[in-house]
């Protein structure tokens, strides 16, 4: 459908017709791309400016947490991109999986469940927190939402805290066991390639579930109410449970999310799951793009290595100018303390500016720019020139008084379009 | 002769605040008719057809669609949440209890676990509505007018005053967003691309490029519906609407701001919805040429109060319609 | 009993001028009693507690304000609010620091006019400063998205405050940075019989009172606060009316500043320290109070402010200061699952 518009362009097998590939072949081409990914980021490591910061082992294993907040930033994307929801206690959800996990398998619960039985639960529990949290609040108008996931995100680290007799509160739940998968067998501290082909599995599975679904009713659905949620009401969609279902599928990646983390990390703590994660990955998908899959994964993915190699690496470096004169004062930023005031500048002037994130999607730009076309000063003026036009009646120049946009096809040129109705259907 | 009316709406009032924009209607819609609702500007009937499409509660009086009460005065509406917390509560008390008896920690953490299913239960019924939530309302005397979705489930199709189309869509993507009640596949089948939904889907957009054919938009279906002319719009949103198979269509002043010859084209197509697909309509309009020429039946509104109704001879006759009218070049 | 969004709403006309202030005083009563009875809290404690609860409700009353009067106004949870208050806080105590600092007052000061004239000059410092802040942020974050999807100021309200946040978080440190507390706490005591209570409560009380009753006067009364009230309830009309839309969401940010940078200079009185987080904790307490007393109504807003104000005093008077937060949480869920519009607010009539 979205390729429809293609076929007036040319005849040459262009851009156009590429996209228009890859789109109606999309989960053929999400399998060949993410390969190609994994492939590629399998050697990037060797090659110089890479090789030089750090060790092959160490960038797969930045590779595979950066992994978590592509995941992440997946799920809240459907939240808020796809459905405009906005989300702001995302990091609750990721860490009721993570927390699941480590009930499931750590000598501190004395169970050992299977990872990928827990992968299973971890999601369903943070799906249904999701479900409970989003059916009272979603009846509402749109902003309550926001408030109630900021105070749920705030809350449910520090229910983790305090009831520390069973969650070990600050210190966290440790010892966490590591995976055991069927062809990869047991993982070990330094297995990071397994978690690493894992990562890439599950960001593979998640991407084409997801892109199913936003090609589907459903995402139909949730773009009409990002659109008006009014309209989408009168033309039969259950706003509410729409709406829910986009919330409970967030819910659900964060929940895959957190049980990956948990299994990698070994353990797990209320700290982990601060307000600061949600932001962050909030940043993610507004910069990536609101609404496109592959940008957002693509966004979070940079930020994510940003944050945890970049930074580091940058402190490091400029930290040897240490008693050079004018540089002497850049050894001392720590910028790994800035990284919340950039994430904060950056939200702002993307929205105020680039709404339509770094890589945005083709229909979410039109979207968010709309606002520029169709203010509603000039769709008064239009009606205003509508209803003169009406009273004058009797066969004036026929007006079109709310074309909008500049893309729009000028005034009487829609002579051919506006032929007698239904001359061959009967 | 009350079987024969699709819609019965019995002294509908709505007030906002102290001004009482809809004061004690009553107003029928038999069965394939063409019914028009006219009237100065603010004299309530863009109000009274937000009722009927479920948009606003009435403050008092209710309405029936196809011989079931759909929209009523809101009774007893606050004693829902307690029903959606009842029954957790409960559990969580027991669960509490047995904590108290010294009852072993996975019982009660069991029960607990109980408590959350029922909460979550009772909420999923109260936003999605299955039949076992709505008796249980009826049950505990509850009663909730339809919300819109509900009103286009059971059989009512609209469109808006000022163009609500969904911009930055195609106009096919919009005819299927109009279907969406009638498709039937969920997010399972969509996520796993399941033979029943890509039938569904395939056969859906048949359908919508037929609607579309139907109103007159025939090589438009790739098109943002934002950069359609304004005609094609109006008109697409008529095929929005028909995409959920309606037996009653609303239509909002369907010709505002079209020049004389789409007015025409306009009143074809709804002529032809009525001969060709069996549908009622209901019409506000202001061009009283198009009201005269098309409806079997006008009703006059005036500061929200019904002044006339009869055949479009009846009510050009009647002075008291004049005189709401003077001025007004229409008349 | 003035609401922004409904001045006329059927509800404040059914009800006479002193019912409210009667059934908040026989619910300060009662909240004493229950302490005092029900938990069996020492008369001396539970006085000192409902003094303390009416400071702090003062306090989120004050922020809260500033959320109602923007929500009611144009529709937008102000995330950066919260730490706009705390950046009064910071103000207030920097002003109160080079104020003893250069004239080598110590901290309690024990001269009445003195220690008046400092509070009365760091809120003049304060409030104003403040006030302009928030109609900086208006100006240069908030107005150019006045048209676009919803989704993109609230974005852009959560990046504000994260800035402001971590602008503090830089200067500062993430430590408490200790504020002079120039009101004698320990000497200054109203004694009933055996019980003691600091009149720093009381004066606290007294200061929000003062300004909220200035705040309703002026929506209430003046040709400003009248468009301010138009505006809330229909911005359209109220522009075809003559009414300056920029102006006017301009005016009620500097109030709403203003309030808050009043509930810094006092929050630093109270609890003698300020830190960078502090607007995110304050800021998700005084939005809960908002939505309590019914967002877009100011009675409300005030009423909510000091309901949560005794129930957080009440967490901590059971000593479980670390529940208190997840108590407030679970206020807000529970209003907006039995009663969204809050306890003053209308009922919204349409469902979408």
């Amino acid at each position: 459908m979205t390729a429809a518009a293609v076929g007036r362009r040319g005849r040459r097998f262009g851009r156009d017709e590429f996209r228009d590939v890859l789109v109606r072949h999309r989960t053929v081409s999400i399998l060949v791309g993410m390969s190609l990914v994994g492939f590629l980021l399998y050697f990037l490591p060797y090659v110089p400016p890479f090789s030089l910061f750090n060790f092959h082992q160490a960038w797969l294993n930045s590779f595979a947490s950066a992994g978590v907040f592509v995941l992440l930033a997946l799920g809240l994307n459907v939240v808020v991109g796809l459905a405009g929801l906005l989300d702001l206690g995302y990091a609750a959800f990721f860490a009721f999986g993570a927390y699941t996990y480590a009930y499931g398998a750590s000598p501190f619960s004395g169970n050992h469940a299977p990872f990928l039985l827990m992968l299973f639960l971890g999601a369903v529990v943070a799906a249904l927190f999701g479900l409970l949290l989003g059916a009272p609040t979603l009846r509402l108008r749109g902003d309550y939402l926001a408030i109630m996931t900021l105070g749920f995100g705030e809350i449910v680290p520090i229910v983790f805290l305090n009831t520390d007799e069973y969650t070990r509160g600050t210190n966290g739940i440790g010892g966490i066991y590591r995976p055991d998968l069927p062809i990869l067998g047991p993982f070990g501290a330094l297995d990071n390639f397994k978690y690493f082909v894992v990562m890439v599995f599950i960001i593979t599975i998640t991407m084409i579930l997801l892109y199913r679904l936003q090609d589907s009713r459903i995402g139909r659905a949730w773009m009409a109410i990002r659109e008006d949620e009014l309209a989408a009401a009168a033309n039969g969609i259950n706003t509410v449970t729409t709406k829910l279902l986009a919330f409970a599928i967030g819910a659900t990646t964060a929940g895959f999310a957190g049980v990956f983390n948990a299994s990698k990390l070994t353990i797990v703590s209320p700290d982990q799951f601060l307000f600061a994660v949600s932001f962050t990955v909030l940043a993610m998908v507004v910069l990536g793009g609101m609404g496109n899959i592959w940008g957002v994964a693509v966004g979070a993915f940079v930020i994510a290595l940003i944050q945890s190699t970049f930074l580091t690496q940058l402190n490091q470096f400029v930290s040897t100018f240490r008693g050079i004169p004018v540089l002497d004062i850049l050894s001392r930023v720590n910028f790994i303390q800035y990284q919340f005031l950039l994430y904060g500048i950056a939200l702002v002037l993307m929205m105020l500016f680039r709404p339509e994130g770094l890589f945005p999607s083709q229909r979410r730009r039109m979207e968010l720019r709309v606002a520029e076309e169709l203010d509603p000063e000039a769709e008064a003026k239009a009606l205003e020139a509508a209803a003169a036009s009406e009273t004058v009646a009797g066969g004036g120049e026929p007006t079109d008084p709310v074309v909008v946009g500049a893309m729009g096809p000028p005034p009487g040129s829609d002579e051919d379009t506006a032929r007698p109705y239904g001359d061959d259907r009967s | 002769m009350t079987d024969a009316n699709l819609l019965d709406a019995r002294r509908v009032t709505k007030r906002f605040g102290g001004l009482v924009a809809v004061n004690g209607i009553d107003f029928t819609i038999p069965e394939r008719s063409i019914v028009s609702l006219i009237g100065p500007n603010g004299a309530g009937k863009t109000t009274f057809f937000n009722i009927i499409a479920g948009i606003y509660d009435p403050t008092a009086g209710a309405i029936r669609f196809r011989g079931r009460q759909m929209i009523a005065r809101t009774h007893r509406a606050f004693l829902e949440p307690f029903l959606w917390v009842g029954p957790a509560a409960v559990m969580a008390l027991v669960a509490a209890g047995a904590g108290l008896a010294r009852a072993p920690v996975t019982a009660v953490v069991a029960l607990g676990f109980v408590a959350l299913l029922l909460l979550i239960v009772m909420l999923l019924g109260a936003v999605a509505r299955p039949l076992w939530y709505r008796r249980l309302l009826v049950r505990a005397g509850i009663f909730r007018s339809s919300r819109p979705n509900d009103m286009v489930e059971a059989g009512l199709g609209r469109t808006f005053q000022n163009i609500r189309l969904f911009h930055n869509m195609t106009a096919l993507e919009n005819v299927l967003v109009g279907m969406h009640c009638r498709l039937k596949a969920n997010w399972w089948d969509a996520m796993l691309s399941t033979p029943k939904d890509r039938a569904e889907e395939a056969r859906a957009e048949i359908r919508a490029r037929e609607l579309l054919h139907l109103v007159g938009l025939r090589d438009r279906d790739g098109e943002l519906a934002k950069n359609l002319p304004y005609g094609d719009q109006r008109r697409l949103e008529v095929a929005r609407a028909l995409g959920s198979d309606p037996a009653l269509l609303l239509l909002d002043e369907p010709t505002a701001g079209m020049n004389p010859r789409e007015t025409q084209e306009m009143m074809a197509l709804i002529n032809k919805l009525r001969t060709e697909l069996g549908l009622t309509i209901l019409l506000i309009e202001h061009d009283m040429k198009v009201v005269m020429g098309i409806s079997d039946r006008v009703t006059v509104l005036d500061h929200g109060e019904k002044i006339a109704e009869g055949t479009p001879d009846e009510v050009r006759r009647n002075p008291r319609v004049v005189e709401a009218y003077l001025g007004a070049p229409a008349a | 009993m003035t609401a922004i969004a409904t001045p006329a709403s059927p509800a404040s006309r059914r009800r006479p001028a002193w019912f409210l202030p009667v059934v908040s005083l026989g619910g300060v009563a009662a909240y004493y009693l229950l302490l005092r009875f029900v938990f069996g809290i020492g008369e001396g404690t539970a006085l000192q507690q409902v003094a303390n609860a009416l400071s702090t409700g003062a306090i989120y009353a004050l922020v809260a304000l500033g959320y109602t009067m923007v929500y009611g106004i144009i529709e937008l949870i102000n995330f950066a609010h919260g730490d706009v208050f705390m950046v009064g806080a910071f103000v207030s105590l920097f002003f109160l620091v080079q104020v003893l600092g250069n004239t080598g007052l110590t901290a309690p000061i024990t001269n009445l006019p003195v220690l008046l004239l400092l509070i009365g000059a760091a809120l003049l410092v304060t409030m104003p400063l403040i006030g302009l802040l928030n109609v900086g942020i208006e100006r240069f974050f908030y107005r150019p998205l006045r048209n676009a999807p919803r989704l993109a100021p609230l974005i852009t309200a959560i990046g504000v405050s994260f800035i402001l946040q971590n602008i503090a978080l830089v200067i500062a440190g993430s430590g408490d940075e200790s504020s002079p507390q120039i009101f004698p706490i320990r000497d200054w005591r109203l004694s009933i019989g055996e019980i003691t209570i600091p009149y720093l409560s009381l004066f606290v009380f007294a200061l929000a009172m003062v300004l909220m009753v200035l705040l309703q006067t002026f929506v209430g009364r003046t040709r400003l606060g009248r468009a301010m009230r138009s505006t809330a309830q229909d911005r359209e009309a109220a522009a075809l009316m003559g009414v300056d839309l920029n102006q006017t969401i301009a005016l009620t940010f500097l109030l709403g500043g203003a309030l808050a940078g009043a509930a810094g200079v006092v929050w630093g009185l109270t609890y003698g320290y300020v830190r960078s987080d502090l607007g995110f904790n304050a800021g998700l307490k005084a939005f809960t109070s908002a939505v309590l007393g019914g967002i877009g109504n100011i009675t409300g807003a005030v009423l909510g402010g000091f309901i949560i104000g005794f129930v957080e005093v009440f967490a901590t008077t059971l000593g479980q200061t670390r529940w208190s937060q997840f108590v407030v949480f679970v206020v807000l869920a529970l209003v907006l699952v039995f009663r969204p519009a809050g306890i003053l607010g209308q009922q919204v009539g349409e469902r979408a």
